[in-house]
């Protein structure tokens, strides 16, 4: 029996529609996608039934880690290099102004003041490789507690700020403790913890 | 990926007229640009994070009073102390202790049937409290954490206070009687 030959129809279809959509959803997540910045401490927050939107600007950040050092952060490369500027005449650094760009430019930090001139002279490699080992912080209002330091001096320049504590779950409550107790000894009262989204389970 | 041209070819056979040039076919092959740009969709799918992080605003009284003035006088019936101890553990009692005295611990945990149903038992109780004044039928809670605790149970603790309505709280300085008792709980 012969073989009935079926005509050969071309495999192709056209993907214009495809593409278009492809490429829009691209567009779409491109540009709503913030890439998080290099952090030197990887935190868990706790979870919340909270629902208010952590801030997206004018922020002063303070982050415990899992051990209990202190970590900083604000938001943008000019407050940054505003903050600086104003610690370095606080404390009588003597930074640079090369170094002080690099502080602009780094994101979370940790670093006690007698080693920040030379935590900010490191190459780029190093300085992200090096364990920085957290700003000092404790209950007084003295030089040693150099995070009341950055707090008051950050303050005095940004009056609006929100200040906002990004704990990790696992941190014991004494060094929250430090850092409330810094912040309340700054005169703030009012500031933002950060949480993870949970879902009541009434 | 071969593309075979559907038409030209023979066309410009018939008739006599000018020879028509090739006619070139319009299509692109769009396979390769296709793969790019799902390459990149899945990409951006998977490096975005939906959901931002939240914020939970804390407001803490100002400790800048005289330690010797007496804060004002407190029904024992509307005080509740909650202290936190460490691996997850959670004690309360009711009332306000003699300075010094250890107080008389019970134990409960965080779930919803532990702290929670804790705190909406004696919130009723309360409002059926006949001695106290209408407008004082309100618990104040006192969270007492110890240095060992966690940080998550102080966030659960103030979740807490959120889900029962509780509005007055404050965070306090646990004192030492208070220490033992939870070291000591058996």
């Amino acid at each position: 029996m012969p073989k009935i030959k079926l005509p050969r129809k071309s495999p192709r279809l056209d993907m214009t529609p495809m593409v278009d959509l492809a490429f829009l959803l691209v567009t779409f997540f491109m540009l709503t996608t913030k890439f998080k910045a290099d952090e030197p401490v990887v935190v868990d927050t706790p979870p919340s039934i909270s629902l208010t939107d952590a801030p997206d600007d004018s922020f002063i950040m303070v982050t415990v880690s899992p051990k209990g050092q202190v970590f900083l952060n604000t938001d943008n490369k000019k407050r940054r290099a505003e903050l600086i500027d104003a610690i370095d005449e606080d404390r009588h650094l003597g930074l640079t102004d090369k170094e002080k760009n690099v502080f602009a430019i780094i994101s979370t930090f940790g670093v006690p003041f007698a080693q920040l001139k030379g935590f900010l002279g490191m190459p780029p490699e190093q300085r992200d490789k090096w364990p920085q080992p957290g700003i000092p912080t404790d209950t007084t209002k003295d030089a040693s507690n150099e995070l009341s330091t950055w707090i008051r001096v950050g303050r005095q320049h940004f009056q609006k700020d929100y200040l906002v504590l990004k704990g990790d779950r696992e941190s014991d409550y004494e060094a929250f403790h430090k850092v409330v107790k810094t912040f309340t000894n700054n005169n703030a009262h009012r500031f933002n913890l950060v949480t993870n989204m949970k879902r009541d389970d009434k | 990926m071969g593309e075979v041209s559907s038409d030209g070819g023979g066309g410009h056979k018939k008739g006599k007229g000018k020879p028509k040039g090739k006619k070139q076919s319009t299509h692109i092959d769009m396979t390769p640009m296709v793969d790019l740009a799902f390459l990149l969709l899945t990409f951006f799918m998977l490096a975005t994070t939906m959901n931002k992080p939240k914020v939970m605003q804390i407001v803490m009284p100002k400790d800048d009073h005289d330690p010797t003035v007496k804060p004002p006088e407190l029904d024992k019936d509307r005080a509740m102390t909650l202290l936190l101890g460490p691996n997850d553990k959670l004690f309360y009692y009711f009332g306000i202790p003699k300075h010094g005295e250890a107080p008389e611990l019970l134990r409960t945990d965080y779930s919803p049937d532990g702290l929670r149903k804790v705190l909406k038992e004696r919130r009723e109780w309360l409002r059926n409290d006949t001695k106290l004044k209408v407008e004082d039928r309100e618990m104040f809670c006192i969270i007492k954490p110890t240095a060992k605790s966690e940080y998550k149970n102080l966030v659960t603790m103030f979740d807490e206070m959120n889900i029962g309505h509780i509005k007055y709280y404050a965070v306090v300085d646990i004192t030492p009687a208070e220490d033992d008792a939870v070291i000591n709980f058996k």
